[in-house]
């Protein structure tokens, strides 16, 4: 039986609705960075074989780790899924730092020893994710307890798709955040396909913010596809957190418009709903709403684009020309070692 | 002078740490106001308060996870498995996150993961288990297995102060069995050091955790047929010391490896692959292998006793490889 979520849950009526201009245009900086960046690694690198190993792209979804992520004070700490780059960018691992990851180069996040997002840094206080989906959740949960433990008013914000919600972890990470009260903001990426798994086929609810009430945590149903509004549950959830009053969870609906990654097709969704949510786009919702309001020009965007592109265009450059690990390095970095 | 038993040792050995730093802290289930399902932590949450002894829900996974969440921030927490068996639940978390992230992205996760092992209390195959060579096969981990109260303490010690994670064995057969004076202050046995816990010509007995007793009772009993044994403590499986093995085989040419654990992937294959590659010129005869049987671990006495490697079976070995 599915329960009805209150989405005001996390109301905090001190909180502006919507954030100031500087940020909305820094906002749609970052997802207009993570769309092409993401575009280069997929639809270039990737097909050029400068990529090897899996691509996984959030296109379609930049609005939700630029939305949640945006506003976070630099202590604060990301746990990061395999569609959030903007969650990196924002955190400030550098566009070189990212395309040698992605090429496995020493320069990248991983030195070379881990592919694509799987990236990390404590100086960015951002949580490498690992494969088995859900893990990070656990351990956003003790990031937060170790918080409340030296008394820090910080907050983890740890994300994840669907499909994470159907593991073990992820249902005895929420359970020991909320029992243990950790300041932790969960943050779901519904996309509605777990790799070629639909929704109706990973759970019987109709969502996953309904399973909240279960972990006695606030749940609460944003539209992913608008920055804005998953700005402003995220705000309220941080605060909540930050104030000591434990987790809560912000289910943002989107949809995925590629495959689960570069090399599938994704033949098996219906091609309306690629249609339909197209129609929703996250970038151009934003940009609309800017130029509406008489925030952001024609002539804006297209600076800001032009700008991206230079950006990105001198990244890859220097990223390509960055060596690669010698084949001993694989040796290294299992244990400490003394520097 | 005050006896200290191995269970009270680990104690010490927490209690000093969490004096020590106020990062260490211990998680698990009803580590609290029940002290642990062995009493383990009994006293800690009065000394210590119920932030830093924290208890948590049944979640295997969740407490090594958390754990890994609080050492990525600095802290330095020692996590309890009720049971080693239930270390299982969270094996994904210790294989998968904990111990690639230094190799991944420079993070180090200095966890403790506290799991009471091993048989002969009557637990049955859930509550039994010597479960060590799932992790000794996982590259970034450290495992120990202590033997005496005194290596109960100073490996607790140096495991909490290690930079990477460490699993701490404890044998729970040997929790209120053995007994012995601690010199005050700071104990800090070294991970990797094994221990010759009795010097022997003839034939090296090579073994770790409850397994010392028995073959340190065999060899006195092997005494009397003039076999000099001799007996070396690995102490640490991951990493292990190679040199003390070596030297020992070297010595007195015979080696039987003794362990509690199943036979086949067992530790001894892996002392047996080196002896052989290192020091097969010095052999005077077959490596012995003798270990529990490839099952799991039954409930009832003469089945256990059965199961578990006993004085009669390093006896028998030891004089048929005397012999050879």
């Amino acid at each position: 039986m599915t329960k009805t979520v209150d989405p005001h849950t996390l109301a905090m009526a001190h909180l502006p609705a919507l954030p100031p201009r500087e940020t909305q245009l820094k906002i749609l900086y970052y997802m207009k960075v993570v769309r092409e960046l993401e575009n280069r690694i997929e639809r270039k690198l990737y097909r050029q074989g400068k990529i090897l190993g899996g691509v996984y792209v959030g296109r379609g979804q930049e609005a939700i780790a630029v939305g949640s992520c945006i506003d976070l004070r630099e202590d604060d700490v990301v746990c990061p899924s395999h569609r959030d780059m903007g969650a990196f960018l924002i955190r400030g691992m550098s566009l070189r730092t990212i395309f040698a990851q992605y090429m496995g180069r020493k320069t990248g996040a991983t030195k070379g020893k881990d592919s694509n997002m799987h990236m990390g840094s404590l100086e960015h206080n951002l949580i490498a994710f690992i494969s088995m989906l859900g893990d990070n959740v656990p351990v956003a949960a003790g990031i937060g307890l170790s918080f409340k433990m030296r008394g820090q008013d910080r907050v983890v914000v740890c994300s994840f798709g669907d499909g994470a919600t159907s593991r073990g972890d992820w249902h005895e990470g929420l359970n020991m955040a909320s029992v243990l009260k950790c300041p932790v903001v969960f943050i779901c990426n519904n996309n509605q396909y777990a790799y070629s798994t639909p929704l109706e086929r990973q759970m019987a609810v109709e969502n996953v913010a309904d399973r909240a009430p279960a972990y006695g945590m606030p749940g609460e149903i944003v539209d992913g596809n608008d920055v804005l509004a998953v700005w402003n549950a995220s705000q309220r959830a941080i605060e909540y957190a930050r104030g000591g009053n434990g987790p809560s969870l912000i289910e943002c609906k989107t949809f995925r418009m590629t495959g689960h990654s570069a090399h599938d097709d994704a033949s098996y969704v219906p091609q309306e709903l690629f249609e339909y949510w197209e129609t929703r786009d996250p970038i151009r919702r934003l940009e609309r709403t800017l130029i509406q309001q008489s925030i952001f020009s024609d002539a804006g965007i297209a600076e800001m684009d032009k700008g991206i592109h230079a950006e990105i265009d001198e990244a890859i450059a220097i990223a390509e020309k960055d060596p690669y690990p010698e084949p001993e390095d694989c040796l290294r970095d299992v244990y400490f070692e003394e520097q | 002078m005050a006896l200290t038993t191995y269970v009270d040792a680990i104690r010490q050995g927490i209690s000093e740490e969490m004096e020590r730093d106020d990062n260490v802290f211990v998680l698990g289930e009803d580590v609290g106001i029940y002290g642990g399902a062995f009493k383990v932590t009994t006293g800690l949450l009065e000394k210590f308060g119920e932030t830093r002894v924290i208890d948590t829900p049944i979640s295997e996974s969740a407490i090594v996870g958390a754990a890994i969440g609080a050492a990525l921030m600095g802290m330095r927490p020692i996590a309890e498995m009720q049971f080693a068996d239930f270390i299982s639940c969270a094996f994904d978390q210790i294989t998968n996150f904990a111990a690639k992230c230094r190799y991944r992205w420079g993070a180090g996760v200095p966890i403790v993961i506290r799991a009471p092992s091993g048989g002969g209390i009557h637990g049955g195959p859930f509550h039994s288990q010597n479960p060590e060579m799932h992790f000794v096969h996982t590259p970034g981990l450290k495992v120990v297995c202590p033997s005496t109260a005194y290596d109960a303490k100073g490996l607790l010690k140096a495991a909490v102060r290690d930079p990477d994670p460490v699993i701490f064995f404890e044998h729970k057969y040997l929790y209120r069995r053995i007994k012995e004076e601690l010199p005050d202050g700071d104990i800090l046995v070294p991970i990797g050091k094994a221990a010759i816990r009795r010097e022997g010509a003839d034939i090296s007995i090579i073994t770790y955790g409850a397994m010392v007793y028995v073959a340190l009772d065999a060899a006195r009993e092997l005494e009397k047929d003039s076999i000099d044994v001799e007996v070396l403590d690995l102490r640490s499986l991951l990493p292990f010391d190679r040199e003390a093995v070596l030297e020992s085989v070297k010595k007195t040419n015979k080696v039987i490896l003794l362990h509690e654990d199943t036979r086949t992937g067992g530790f001894a294959g892996e002392l047996a692959a080196l002896i052989s590659e290192e020091a097969f010129d010095y052999l005077d005869g077959p490596i012995r292998r003798i270990t529990a049987p490839d099952t799991p671990v039954p409930f009832s006495p003469p089945m256990e006793e059965f199961f578990l490697p006993k004085i009669s079976d390093v006896l028998r070995v030891a004089r048929e490889l005397y012999a050879y």
